[in-house]
């Protein structure tokens, strides 16, 4: 039953339809939560009291790194579709969604080490949270350049889904690297068993931010999906034009 | 079973007659070292040592692993194996061992005239040795599923490299850790690399052969 439900969206002509309606509102809720996230994190939230204004850098770096996560467990799915059942439109969100996931690494990577230069006076350091993440960027690299090096991109597809599902080991160990290890980066604040460890006003902004960076996400996953099965089209019709 | 014990024979047969592949490899291994001993100097090299014994094993054993499927895939035999009534995960691990034996063996003897030209400690040595000896299978299976990925590509070698290494990253962390010697955290370390060495066992050949048959197909 399961299956027969996955299926109904396995045909592209229905995905492009839903797709088609679905994307203004994605549009519109992006623009929404953006606007309301940027101001309530700039502008409406507390500085921190130890932190100052820096942490300002957190409302743009835990979502971030939230998607690179999210977006690599997705595609991890999508690839054991797309094996399992040969399910094709798994296959081209798995193409589609890999360097959306690879630019939110960068950006956590990036907004962490902007942030970590004041806090804890360095760029970079080697605990196991900043390199399990550093591991991750990589992945995701490999992923891209391994769906691109073959001229037969079925090819590609099938190798990129057995890389996905091996890197998937790397998971847990970001999630809980903070856990098994004395690291500088600091555990887990929002998803805890007891609740929350951070204060409604600075809450509040991070959710909403994190929403508006979702919305993105799938906004932009729509557009290259729809960009991709154009474009297999646009070449199945010159090949049987070539051919005719 | 006697399929995947036929192709262990044949492949340990194969690595002895042209033994001069096994030896470019230690040879690399062993200049590698050199390469180190200049760039770092003599002073500081001891202290490093074992850290870049550990790097320059990594990428030896990933380099004999470049063509690790490929004379099988072009001459059609691994499309045999493929059809052969064991699974195809039998003859990876047959292959695999065979390869093991024949490059990561002589690389283990010639650690002693590495850990001499990179200054380590005398008493370091057994550390080591048995963090390579652990290691090395972990590193033989994962770089082999970045052989069986790349099968076919353009560029094969460095993508196979760029997927791998990420992947190898723990297994020099702790390798490295247990070649240090501290004696509060070698334990630790030598247990982790036996853990990953069993996961790797565990789920690489199931990986090698899924990404061999996608080669195939």
């Amino acid at each position: 039953m399961a299956t027969r439900n996955l299926h109904r969206f396995a045909n592209p002509a229905r995905f492009m339809r839903l797709a088609g309606a679905a994307l203004p509102w994605c549009a519109g809720a992006t623009a929404v939560l953006f606007a309301a996230g940027l101001y309530l994190a700039i502008l409406a939230s507390p500085p921190d009291y130890q932190q100052g204004e820096t942490v300002r850098i957190m409302y743009v770096h835990v979502p971030a790194a939230w998607m690179a996560l999210f977006v690599y467990v997705s595609i991890a799915a999508a690839s054991l579709a797309a094996i399992v059942w040969r399910h094709p439109l798994a296959e081209l969100y798995a193409k589609a969604a890999s360097p959306i996931g690879a630019i939110f690494t960068l950006l956590a990577l990036v907004t962490g080490s902007l942030w970590g230069q004041p806090m804890w006076g360095t760029w970079w350091v080697w605990d196991a949270r900043l390199t399990s993440v550093l591991v991750l960027f990589f992945l995701y690299l490999g992923h891209i350049a391994l769906m691109d090096a073959f001229d037969d991109t079925a090819r590609g597809a099938r190798a990129a889904a057995i890389l996905a599902l091996v890197g998937v080991v790397n998971v847990p160990v970001i999630k809980f690297s903070v856990d098994w290890w004395h690291t500088l980066h600091q555990p887990a604040s929002v998803l805890r068993l007891d609740g929350p460890a951070i204060h409604p006003s600075m809450l509040a902004p991070l959710l909403v931010m994190a929403a508006a960076f979702t919305s993105f996400g799938a906004l932009v996953v729509i557009l290259r999906l729809e960009t991709e099965i154009a474009r297999r089209r646009a070449r199945r019709l010159a090949a049987e034009g070539a051919g005719g | 079973m006697t399929g995947p014990l036929a192709l262990f024979r044949r492949d340990l047969r194969l690595a002895l007659r042209h033994g001069s592949d096994a030896l470019a490899v230690v040879a690399f291994f062993a200049f590698s070292a050199v390469l180190f001993a200049f760039a770092i100097g003599p002073e500081q090299l001891g202290g490093v040592a074992a850290g870049a014994a550990w790097v320059i094993a990594l990428l030896s054993v990933l380099l004999s692993l470049d063509r690790l499927f490929q004379a099988d895939y072009e001459d059609g035999s691994l499309d045999q194996l493929a059809l052969a009534p064991a699974p195809l995960a039998a003859f990876v691990v047959a292959k695999l061992a065979a390869h093991w034996l024949a490059t990561a063996i002589p690389l283990l003897f010639a650690v002693p005239a590495i850990a001499l030209l990179l200054r380590l400690d005398h008493d370091a040595l057994g550390a080591l040795l048995v963090s390579l000896a652990l290691g090395t299978p972990t590193l033989v299976i994962l770089g082999a599923i970045g052989a069986a990925l790349t099968l076919g590509a353009r560029r094969g070698s460095v993508l196979q490299a760029l997927l791998v290494l990420p992947l190898e990253v723990p297994v020099l962390v702790f390798g490295a850790g247990a070649a240090f010697g501290d004696p509060e955290t070698i334990e630790t370390a030598v247990t982790v690399l036996g853990a990953m060495l069993m996961a790797a066992l565990a789920v690489g050949p199931a990986a090698i052969s899924a990404a061999l048959r996608a080669a195939l197909s």
